[in-house]
């Protein structure tokens, strides 16, 4: 992983542990990924995989019954995890801001738009209330809203669905902020509105440098907007590199099953490539590969140990025992030394 | 041979403003459609929201009496049906809706919930009928033991096969599959689809395919009718519609689905606007204020659904050879592959 990146986790685990801690679920499990300035990253899984809890942490955000266990969430090289309450205040909303999916549920119905937008300003940038108008004015222009003046003014159930989103995109930018999460933007939207957003928010990250990262299940989203991919599966990320390698030539076999199960345009006909079976419960994965299961190609060991993380290529990781032909050969890979320890 | 024929159907909504207002706008939710489903064979209807596709699913289940126009089905006017007629009817179109979460009543066993429209609709005794759903549990995938569960017990993708096994319990000829996979997760998807195709395969019944995921549609479709704000804009061949798409909505439409692969590049057809209020829609062409290719005739004048290529399509741009300047100019394809 890069230097300097602009937000680095360092086998970052939540885990949700129930009222008398009986059991635990490793919702995030030992994730390391980092995004630069200006880069998209893609947090692909199915329901249950920890990609919105993910998100969560990130933005440390969790629910009362979550934990973050271990790790270490770099922002610009400062660790969130040490930073106080009012502290991490200071920070979302003005360096990382996150854009959620259904807009009608994070816009608050008895405010108006106006109000909600100049709300993150007036707070972050102590601006008068004039001039926060004024902005979120100027930003309801920059989201593409018709005749702003008129519409700061009114509420939330006064607009169409994709408007909301953009509102809601309106408040994610409005203290410029350095890292926006979204997700899954635009599950609630049509398609041609999906269209006009996902070419809004390139919009926006050119013209602010953002660094984006985007929660969903949709790699149709990936493929057409984002730099690099993170696909989870039960809580960790089996497999995380450039996109364009990783659809070309992906390592992991859910990741390679996942890519053929998706109907494209253009080749008709064929079978659909299932993959059988169902995630795993959370709350009770499989022994060894939480995939094994399900994998058309799961050896022995696989049921047994789970696969250390492994580079198939530049820049890229998997975890998958294929993808490590020579087991030994990783077990000593000199700047991997915790891995060993899971082979132990 | 044709299983239901829809001929100008359409479903207009009275919308009332106000406890004593006279003056009634009218929604034409459905406007004079017309689609033929063959057997064995799959129209898929695509659209955005409130283009009328699901009116035209309850049209055709019978939840909607239509305001005009008829359907058709096995060659008889629906409305001119006889009670046991209407009744086989009722029995050979059945529904599977887009959540299993909803659609599946969590108060019953998946054995009687399977069991139900035989029990109503067939006289059947307990033990043929316990075979029957012994049998259509096996054919969409399902362990016998199933039976004797409540769907809570099941995943989602499973709940969609125990509706799947209900809609087939009474051997329907035509399936009406509104966003059958879209509540399912992306690695259970596949499975869902590919269960269809066999099931279609193994029994010939037909399907009307309703889903906003252009990709899936092309997949599971023999035929695609493309649907804005209650009319139908284009309609053809499925493969040849998605290869290359003629009315300027459904080329957007296309464009905006997205790429399989990165490196699937499209030129971006990206519209302004939104679909218009039905309560008012656009005069002329109801596409025309969002069209990248409106002409003046456009505001003025309907297009009609005519012959290109072995497609109906209902644009200017493949108008009468008065317009050489449309004609010649409609040939530039937005290359989507």
């Amino acid at each position: 992983m890069t230097n300097g990146a602009l937000l680095e986790l360092v086998k970052v685990s939540t885990h949700y542990v129930s009222s008398r801690g009986a059991r635990v679920v490793r919702a995030v499990d030992a994730v390391s990924l980092s995004v630069d300035a200006g880069e998209t990253l893609g947090i692909v899984g199915e329901s249950g995989s920890g990609k919105s809890t993910l998100a969560l942490t990130i933005m440390r955000l969790l629910p009362p019954a979550a934990h973050i266990v271990s790790g270490q969430m770099l922002l610009d090289g400062e660790d969130l995890l040490q930073k106080s309450p009012a502290e991490m205040r200071h920070i979302r909303g003005k360096r990382i801001a996150m854009i959620l999916q259904d807009p009608m549920a994070s816009l608050n119905p008895l405010f108006t738009v106006g109000n909600q937008v100049a709300e993150p300003i007036r707070v972050h940038e102590d601006a008068t209330r004039a001039n926060a108008w004024r902005r979120a004015r100027e930003l309801l222009r920059a989201v593409r809203i018709p005749s702003p003046e008129e519409r700061v003014l009114q509420y939330p159930h006064e607009m169409s669905g994709g408007m909301r989103q953009r509102i809601v995109g309106a408040i994610g930018i409005s203290c410029e902020p350095q890292l926006l999460i979204a997700d899954e933007p635009t599950t609630s939207l049509d398609l041609t509105i999906q269209a006009q957003y996902l070419h809004l928010l390139r919009e926006l990250q050119r013209a602010h440098g953002l660094a984006l990262i985007f929660i969903t299940h949709n790699l149709g989203i990936v493929a057409k907007m984002c730099d690099t991919i993170a696909v989870m599966y039960a809580g960790r990320i089996i497999e995380y590199g450039p996109v364009r390698d990783i659809f070309r030539s992906p390592a992991h076999p859910y990741t390679q099953a996942l890519l053929n199960s998706i109907p494209r345009l253009g080749d008709p006909g064929q079978r659909l490539a299932a993959i059988d079976g169902q995630p795993p419960d959370p709350a009770n994965p499989p022994a060894g590969c939480a995939f094994a299961p399900r994998c058309m190609r799961a050896l022995a060991r696989c049921h047994i140990e789970a696969p250390p993380e492994s580079i198939p290529g530049d820049g890229r990781t998997a975890r998958c025992w294929l993808a490590t032909p020579d087991l030994s050969r990783v077990a000593h890979l000199p700047h991997n030394p915790a891995e060993a320890g899971v082979l132990s | 041979m044709t299983v239901l024929q829809a001929v100008a159907l359409s479903k207009h909504f009275h919308a009332k403003r106000g406890f004593f207002a006279r003056n009634d706008s009218v929604v034409r939710a459905v406007d004079e459609v017309s689609f033929t489903i063959k057997t064995g064979r799959t129209l898929g209807v695509v659209g955005e929201s409130g283009c009328g596709k699901t009116t035209t699913a309850k049209l055709v289940l019978g939840l909607e009496e239509p305001s005009s126009g008829s359907i058709r089905f096995e060659g008889k006017d629906l409305r001119e049906l006889e009670p046991a007629r209407r009744r086989y009817y009722r029995k050979s179109v059945q529904a599977v809706f887009q959540d299993p979460y909803a659609s599946l009543s969590p108060r019953m066993r998946v054995g009687a919930i399977i069991a139900e429209p035989l029990v109503t609709n067939e006289k059947l005794a307990a033990r043929e009928v316990r075979q029957r759903v012994l049998d259509l549990l096996r054919l969409v995938g399902l362990p016998a033991r199933a039976a004797e569960l409540f769907p809570h017990e099941f995943s989602g993708g499973q709940r969609q096969r125990i509706a799947i096994a209900r809609a087939l319990s009474l051997s329907p000829k035509l399936i009406v599959l509104d966003e059958p996979v879209s509540s399912l997760d992306v690695s259970i998807r596949a499975q869902i689809l590919n269960l269809l195709r066999d099931l279609q395969a193994q029994f010939g019944v037909s399907y009307l395919f309703i889903a906003h995921d252009l990709a899936a549609v092309a997949h599971m479709s023999h035929e695609i009718a493309v649907m804005y704000l209650g009319r139908i804009v284009e309609t053809g061949e499925a493969h040849a519609l998605a290869r290359a798409p003629k009315h300027p909505y459904t080329e957007a439409l296309f464009s905006a689905s997205l790429p399989s692969h990165p490196d699937e590049r499209r030129d971006e057809v990206i519209l302004s606007g939104e679909v218009p209020s039905p309560l008012h829609p656009p005069s002329g062409c109801r596409f025309h204020p969002r069209c990248p290719r409106a002409m003046p005739r456009c505001a003025e004048e309907e297009p009609k659904l005519r012959d290109v290529a072995g497609s109906l399509v209902a644009c200017h741009l493949y108008g009468e050879p008065s317009f050489p300047a449309s004609t010649s100019g409609a040939n530039p394809r937005i290359p989507l592959f």
